[in-house]
């Protein structure tokens, strides 16, 4: 299959692994972050630990917009999906996401209208043969996927939809990043950058990560290779002492961004002024709700949202997990109270957030071998 | 609806609810269809809901799949499928038409597999209570002589193989529910899978350790569960596993595994090491049986696990389906 099987060749990949291990520095420990959720997935799903040093850490960031998505806007969204009228859409990776009343899957058998749209062009789509009912879309995701969002709105728009509405969550992705680089605790060598967010906002929004923190990043692809190759580029740079902003991901992402879905998003949205992560907090300026001007399809004002606030389970420790300062195995929770079939944090709902990863992958690999060594 | 996807959720359904109440014991290793003994002879049966959507879909139907699907679970517990009832819950309103299509590819498909369909029950159910048709079909089945299926007498060492690409059905499904804004020229891969299973008894019977076909949940799901009941390890090799592009292409797209993806025609073999090679041959010769593949064997570690490994040595631990297969955005 052609874009995923070269980058998936097992001599290239053994070659990529050598000069890995031809360039690290066996005294030295180095912490990588991968930012983005579809990395830490891709990390697990191709086994990369497997073929990293044993000095290579890689430390799952904050990219996974399902994760950082507090249960309270889960259970405003689902607030209005109590009224009969309404549509609830959200992307499947919403559908099993808890909030304190239950996911939106468990809404629907509930009663709720609940669908699982691919895009929120389907759910304009819904919008417009549903005349009889209110289609609200639950819109999440880093600026990956708010252009989407921001394009169906100017359709809405343009064509006088009236019975549809988005709820927003969508993040941005540098707050996020600025946060986990002012927590203390924290120690990181470089970054691997988000590749699908980039391919919007281009590669210019790091420069201050290299230049003011000192550190490399490589926005990378996400396939095997692809990562492999920017850990030799992340590599390059720190044995020359150098912190560069460098594009991995080159098939894909323009260094300059997409200037037309930037220009969609600056129409359609503005960032709040600041606004609650699971695990990381409030950041302030970190994420985007609608302007004056698209206040007809914002349903937090066309709909009464409670606006609750919900802590997480206090033995929870998606924070900082969230923020790489413990392993998923290393939370209290992790396999027994939490697990994928019934998540507590939202890590372990979504296939890219680090618990379900590891849970899925790695965590019965580690048990046998615990097992293997204690015997 | 995740008890109903046929991964975890549904197993705990079954083993923690359903079979304690019925049967007024901690279950045993369920099989595809049961084997019980009556008047001194051997007897298999089995039974299985259809609620498909959409009812048609490219490659096959629902009426299609009820005596496939039926004949196929017979088939995989060691068994010929002998005569079939059928039970048809219909929605009021459902027009003739759609109902008389199935019934006729019911009765092709009973044809194509040598099975007769001996009796059967319709209810009717006010409209907007059942969703078009569900269809119920129950199968008995005379035991293939010379072969036992038992998730107990699998060894380390032992050969794994299927019958050939995975996840064609699912993924057809998947996209014949036209949510998706793309097409993909892809059919169902329903069929009776019997001649393959009667080839292999007849040419590899005392090597044949356990079958199983990977419906819902997939090729993972149905593996975890022998990896469970036996407590070894099944240890795949991604590039063995078969799996047409347009099926890799569409889970790349859609955040899917295909090892998750449901199959309608294919099935899962265990075999002793010495009959593997005559077992795959032999599979080679039935027309239909040219794509059989030796994707993996049984190990000793990590116990009750199945692991994939891939080309360049990374590997994972691939658990059941957890609910249904939700596309990830993302």
């Amino acid at each position: 299959m052609r874009f995923v099987d070269e980058f998936r060749d097992p001599e290239i990949i053994q070659k990529t692994a050598e000069e890995i291990r031809r360039l690290v520095d066996p005294a030295r420990h180095y912490r990588f972050m991968e930012v983005c959720g579809g990395h830490t997935h891709a990390i697990y799903r191709f086994g990369l630990k497997d073929v990293l040093p044993s000095n290579i850490e890689l430390i799952h960031g904050p990219g996974c917009p399902v994760c950082v998505l507090p249960m309270g806007r889960i259970d405003d969204g689902l607030s209005i999906s109590k009224d009969p009228n309404v549509m609830f859409t959200a992307f499947g990776d919403m559908m099993r996401v808890p909030g304190t009343q239950g996911s939106p899957l468990e809404h629907k058998a509930g009663g709720a209208d609940v669908r699982i749209v691919y895009s929120p062009s389907d759910a304009l789509k819904l919008a417009r043969s549903h005349p009889e009912k209110h289609v609200m879309f639950f819109a999440i995701g880093f600026e990956t996927t708010a252009p989407s969002t921001a394009l169906t709105l100017m359709r809405a728009k343009a064509e006088g939809i009236r019975n549809f509405s988005v709820f927003c969550n969508h993040v941005t992705i540098i707050p996020a990043i600025r946060a986990i680089l002012d927590s203390p605790d924290m120690r990181l060598d470089a970054f691997i950058g988000p590749g699908h967010v980039s391919t919007v906002i281009g590669c210019r929004p790091y420069e201050w990560i290299a230049v003011n923190e000192h550190k490399p990043i490589v926005v990378s692809g996400f396939e095997p290779l692809d990562l492999l190759q920017s850990i030799v580029m992340i590599l390059l740079q720190l044995r020359a002492g150098e912190a560069r902003v460098e594009n991995q991901y080159k098939r894909v992402v323009p260094w300059e961004g997409n200037k037309a879905a930037l220009r969609a998003m600056a129409e359609v949205f503005e960032l709040r002024p600041y606004f609650e992560w699971r695990g990381l907090g409030f950041i302030s300026q970190s994420a985007l709700r609608l302007r004056d001007a698209y206040a007809e399809w914002d349903a937090e004002r066309r709909f009464a949202v409670p606006g609750v606030r919900v802590t997480d389970p206090r033995a929870a420790q998606c924070g900082e997990v969230l923020k790489g300062v413990l392993k998923p195995a290393q939370c209290k929770l992790f396999g027994h109270e939490c697990t994928p079939e019934h998540p507590i944090g939202a890590l372990m709902v979504s296939t890219e957030g680090s618990c379900a990863a590891y849970h899925n992958y790695e965590h019965r690999k580690e048990l046998v071998k615990s097992i293997q060594s204690a015997a | 609806m995740a008890h109903g996807a046929g991964g975890k959720a549904s197993r705990k359904l079954v083993e923690g609810l359903i079979v304690p109440i019925l049967s007024g014991q901690a279950p045993p290793s369920l099989g595809d269809a049961a084997h019980v003994q009556f008047n001194g002879a051997s007897l298999a049966i089995t039974t299985d809901g259809f609620v498909v959507k959409p009812l048609q879909f490219p490659g096959g139907s629902i009426g299609e799949l009820a005596v496939n699907g039926t004949m196929n679970d017979l088939a995989v517990s060691g068994a010929r499928g002998q005569a079939l009832v059928v039970t048809f819950v219909l929605e009021e309103g459902l027009p003739t038409p759609v109902l008389e299509a199935e019934v006729r590819a019911m009765a092709e498909a009973a044809g194509r597999a040598g099975v007769s369909i001996v009796g059967g029950d319709t209810k009717v159910v006010e409209h907007g209570k059942a969703d078009k048709m569900y269809i119920t079909t129950t199968g008995i089945g005379a035991p293939l002589p010379g072969i036992t299926v038992d998730p107990a007498s699998v060894l380390p060492g032992d050969k794994v193989i299927v019958s050939g690409p995975i996840g064609d059905h699912g993924i057809t499904i998947l996209l014949a529910r036209g949510d998706l804004d793309f097409e993909a020229d892809l059919t169902s891969d329903t069929r009776c899978v019997l001649p393959l299973v009667e080839m292999l008894a007849a040419t590899a019977g005392p090597g044949i350790r356990w079958m199983r076909d990977p419906t819902r949940g997939g090729v993972a799901t149905s593996l975890n569960e022998l990896a469970r009941d036996c407590g070894l390890s099944i240890a795949l090799e991604e590039e063995l596993i078969p799996t047409r592009d347009t099926v890799r292409g569409a889970c790349e797209l859609l955040g899917l595994d295909p090892l998750h993806i449901a199959n309608e025609g294919q099935f899962l073999a265990v075999v002793a090491p010495e009959y593997a090679q005559t077992a795959l041959s032999a599979l080679h010769a039935v027309p239909g049986g040219e794509g059989a593949r030796l994707i993996g064997e049984v190990r000793e570690q990590p116990a009750a696990a199945v692991l994939v490994t891939t080309r360049y040595g990374g590997s994972r631990i691939i658990d059941m389906l957890v609910g249904d297969p939700l596309p990830r955005i993302c």
